[in-house]
């Protein structure tokens, strides 16, 4: 699947009210392979520390022998960071706002995660 | 991880950079290839080889660029199995400046590295100091200024 088909995939997840952004990232580099983003959401800086994170916690994970994670979620102050790992090594991410519906975005990340897979 | 400077504004950023983005290896230096400031390097054989293979990289990048009627290209990556090479330009108060920068991919990522460069560079413009006036290279001095700056960056 190209990029590009893969754009409008993201609409499901950005639909989701209180979803500033969604991306889908190389969880390898860092890098977004494609990106629905609301001004003012530095989409590079959270797919690469995004991306980061995603490596360290799936090192924890296996250290602690408790297998690969199929999403997680960072609740900050003024929003959240919603991941879903694809077994392909991509992350599909969310930015989105603290009172975000998380069980309706995770459901949307879910599915784009089966289709970028 | 040690960073050495010829010109003492580079150090803050550049350390900033370096423990930020977790770089093996970093150069910063003149199109030319004359190396202002290095972190990770332990000889200056290496320093010097790696500065005029960077120089000669990004100086044949922008050749090819400017054959495609297009300004240099911003960014270069190289990925191998254990790790990656960047090679990056900024302009500032200084003039141009070329960065080189080896990093572990077990460590860190291309995409992290990009995001602190872009970082060193908005400080390395804001620290620069005015580029002075340009003074005619004699052989003479040229000896003299290499050793000076080698030994700025191995505190030889």
């Amino acid at each position: 699947m190209t990029p590009g088909a893969l754009g409008p995939i993201l609409d499901r997840v950005t639909r989701v009210r209180g979803v500033r952004g969604a991306m889908i990232v190389s969880g390898d580099d860092g890098l977004i392979v494609v990106a629905q983003l609301m001004e003012g959401v530095k989409g590079p800086a959270v797919a690469a520390l995004a991306a980061s994170l995603a490596n360290r916690l799936g090192r924890a994970l296996e250290a602690a022998g408790l297998g690969a994670s199929p999403f997680w979620h960072l609740q900050a102050e003024q929003g959240a960071l919603l991941v879903v790992p694809t077994p392909t090594g991509m992350l599909v991410v969310a930015v989105a706002d603290p009172d975000v519906n998380v069980g309706m975005a995770r459901l949307e990340l879910l599915r784009v995660a089966e289709v970028a897979r | 991880m040690t960073v050495r400077a010829v010109e003492h504004w580079l150090l803050d950023p550049l350390h900033g950079f370096v423990r930020e983005a977790q770089a093996r290896l970093v150069l910063v230096m003149t199109p030319a290839g004359q190396v202002l400031a290095q972190s990770g390097f332990a000889r200056a054989l290496d320093v010097m080889a790696s500065a005029a293979l960077g120089a000669a990289i990004a100086a044949s990048t922008a050749e090819l660029a400017r054959q495609l009627g297009q300004p240099p290209f911003p960014v270069l990556s190289h990925q191998g199995e254990r790790h990656g090479i960047f090679l990056s330009r900024c302009t500032t108060g200084r003039g141009p400046l070329v960065a080189l920068v080896v990093y572990d991919l077990d460590v860190t990522s291309l995409g992290l590295v990009q995001l602190f460069f872009e970082q060193l560079a908005a400080e390395l413009v804001a620290a620069s100091p005015r580029v002075a006036a340009p003074r005619p290279v004699l052989a003479a001095d040229f000896e003299r200024e290499l050793d000076d700056s080698l030994n700025a960056l191995f505190r030889r």
